[in-house]
């Protein structure tokens, strides 16, 4: 995984609620068996047309907003626990999400994939989604280290939770596995004394 | 103070605790398919090293699989890839596979309880959402990510943060028609999308005790619709004797200290929840989606409700518009092309005899394609010994073989765009079904009666 600490990058709003797995990535492409290229169908059906002509009204279509950063209504990622959500977003160039809620499953996968997922009030949500259709050139920061989500001169400003351990690993492109792997014996131990019946 | 199950199952697995929230937990069984796991094999590859508990996981394949001629090569080219994928990364790591073909088959949720693998106590994942099933059962079972397949397969462990708790208790009597799904999609309907977003769910109270083991896991099954990680029941007498004689089933005099460690398996009367909801059994009605996600339910009488001012309001639009359907209007009579009868949430044997006692004797509509899929080999084999597939067969219903099928629509079996399905799966989301199918979730009572009648119906008005 790549260490991730600073994003400084303009905003793509999709303001739209309950956004399941399904939608960010829809089964009939979960058929590979590598992690990479997924971002081709990302939002496959919001994108597309059946007929594979883009859909010009999708936000991803339309060149005024670009950027790293996606930001998106409540409950984000709800639905299946497909990890492939989340290797789209990566893959489509997305670095963070910013959502006032996010689905348990889909928060763990991003983490795992270094793709942030930034919880904010409804109300700094909804600042965003304000200043991004003011001007769709605003940029956001994002500090990790320092765990702010920060638009300075829109008086956005503000401090989001993260797990201290996930942090730890984000910041230096660490995963669970190497961890685990290194806490063979412990395991073991456990196997031994647990008491089943 | 008291524990609860679910904390009594969890604390007895942590392997350690690292400070802050993050937990090492143990896992006691772990379910793979073809779809999630690739990756996580490619990854162990990559760092040159293997399953630390081989013995561990049981493999197979289902969310890809055609329900049609499983006997001949898998057709479309993709699937066929990920389904050999899965047969050689099992060969190379040691892992027992119930592959196309093989007798034991079937959803990965389906099979597990089926044959016994499922058991209180445990902890329990898979790399699919719907996990939440087993902890029918009274075990700790979630849903996972790849990347957490991978911890699982290299440690038989996870990295987790340990949830809240929420209880859900549903007391009285049930009214006739009302299966465990209604109360299921009653719930939800209640609770919304998200209400059970960072919670595990225990599900309590007379009417969930008079569930069979089927109807609990159908209520499990679909805790995951309202974004809890898992749901789960504290195992009782109903639950020894599904488990017992079952193929992973402990034997004999094992089987009595097993039970004895199961009855101790149940939430303390002073144990704390986060969360507590009550609900009365007698308010629960046949159910019916109309909306794009499960928390979009009503009751099968009721109108569509109107949109609540405020943020989320475009977004409820949109998903009538993709309904096709409108605020106000009643379900009652709307016509259907499609039912499916399937999914790890009502494949089991009880819903396909459910559905072949009502269909006896009765022909589905003209206008309804009717798709029965079983989910797994033995329900299949067990429906065809009882003759459920020759009602099936005269009500034309066509009796497939057992997948995932139209539940997610990975494989051939999908509902055409803009075309109306009553399905007895989870979820209702755009395109779920297919490319602009649209889904109404329902019990499979009531996907039996509407495929007979070619319209949507309130399947009490057809019960005596
Ligand atoms: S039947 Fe549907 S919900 Fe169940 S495991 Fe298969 S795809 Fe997932």
């Amino acid at each position: 995984m790549e260490p991730i600490n600073h994003i400084q990058s303009t905003a793509v709003p999709l303001p739209m609620e309950e956004i399941d797995t399904d939608q960010i990535i829809p089964a009939r492409f979960l058929k590979a068996t590598t992690r990479e290229g997924f971002g081709d169908n990302l939002f496959r059906d919001w994108r597309f047309n059946s007929d594979q002509t883009l859909k010009k009204d999708f936000v991803l279509n339309n060149p005024t907003y670009t950027g790293s950063i996606l930001v998106a209504g409540s409950n984000f990622g709800c639905g299946s626990s497909r990890e492939h959500a989340a290797w789209a977003l990566y893959d489509y160039g997305f670095r963070a999400v910013v959502s006032s809620f996010f689905a348990d499953i889909f928060k763990g996968n991003a983490l795992n994939n270094g793709l942030l997922p930034i919880q904010v009030t409804p109300e700094v949500l909804f600042q965003c989604f304000e200043a991004i259709e003011k001007n769709p050139k605003v940029t956001f920061q994002i500090d990790l280290e320092n765990q702010t989500f920060n638009r300075t001169d829109a008086g956005i400003s503000v401090s989001f939770e993260i797990d201290a351990y996930k942090k730890e690993c984000l910041l230096n492109g660490y995963d669970d596995i190497d961890y685990l792997l290194s806490q063979h014996d412990e395991i073991k131990a456990f196997e031994q004394q647990a008491i089943r019946f | 103070m008291g524990k609860t199950l679910f904390d009594k199952i969890w604390d007895a697995h942590v392997v350690k605790n690292l400070g802050g929230s993050t937990q090492i937990l143990y896992i006691d069984r772990h379910l793979i398919h073809e779809v999630t796991s690739p990756q996580a094999f490619a990854g162990l590859e990559k760092r040159g090293i293997s399953v630390f508990r081989p013995q561990k996981t049981i493999a197979t394949a289902d969310h890809n699989v055609p329900t049609l001629n499983q006997h001949l090569p898998i057709k479309e080219e993709l699937s066929r890839f990920q389904v050999d994928k899965l047969i050689e990364n099992c060969q190379k790591f040691g892992i027992e596979l119930y592959g196309l073909g093989h007798p034991n088959q079937g959803i990965v949720h389906v099979i597990g309880p089926e044959l016994g693998i499922t058991q209180p106590g445990l902890t329990m994942v898979c790399g699919d959402s719907h996990t939440s099933t087993h902890g029918a059962f009274g075990c700790v079972a979630f849903g996972i990510g790849t990347s957490q397949v991978e911890q699982v397969f290299a440690s038989q462990s996870l990295m987790q943060t340990k949830p809240k708790k929420m209880l859900i208790k549903v007391e009285g009597q049930v009214g006739k028609g009302v299966l465990a799904k209604d109360i299921i999609l009653y719930i939800i309907s209640k609770l919304s999308a998200s209400g059970g977003t960072g919670y595990f769910v225990e599900y309590a109270g007379s009417a969930i005790r008079e569930l069979s083991m089927e109807g609990r896991m159908t209520v499990c099954n679909m805790s995951i619709e309202m974004g809890a990680r898992g749901g789960m029941i504290a195992p009782d007498q109903t639950t020894y004797d599904y488990i017992k004689g079952r193929p992973f089933a402990p034997e004999e005099s094992a089987f009595e200290k097993a039970v004895a460690y199961w009855e101790t398996l149940k939430s303390d009367p002073d144990a704390q929840y986060d969360k507590v909801y009550e609900f009365d059994a007698a308010d629960i009605t046949p159910m019916i989606t109309y909306g794009t996600n499960p928390g979009m339910g009503m009751k099968i009488t009721d109108h569509i409700p109107t949109a609540q001012e405020g943020s989320g309001s475009t977004t409820y639009q949109k998903s009538l518009a993709y309904m096709g359907l409108a605020e106000g209007d009643e379900l009652i009579g709307h016509p259907i092309q499609h039912v499916f009868i399937g999914s790890c949430t009502n494949s089991r044997i009880e819903d396909l005899r459910l559905v072949a006692e009502f269909v006896k004797g009765k022909q589905k509509a003209p206008n309804v394609q009717v798709m029965i899929v079983p989910g797994s080999k033995h329900v299949e084999k067990q429906a065809k010994e009882e003759g459920l597939d020759v009602i099936f067969k005269e009500a034309g219903f066509e009796l497939r073989e057992p997948g995932c099928s139209a539940c997610l629509g990975m494989n051939e079996d999908k509902i055409p765009a803009g075309e109306y399905c009553i399905s007895t799966s989870n979820r209702n989301f755009e395109g779920r079904q297919g490319p602009g199918a649209r889904t109404l979730l329902a019990s499979p009572l009531m996907a039996a009666a509407s495929a007979i009648e070619g319209k949507i119906v309130d399947v009490r008005a057809y019960l005596n």
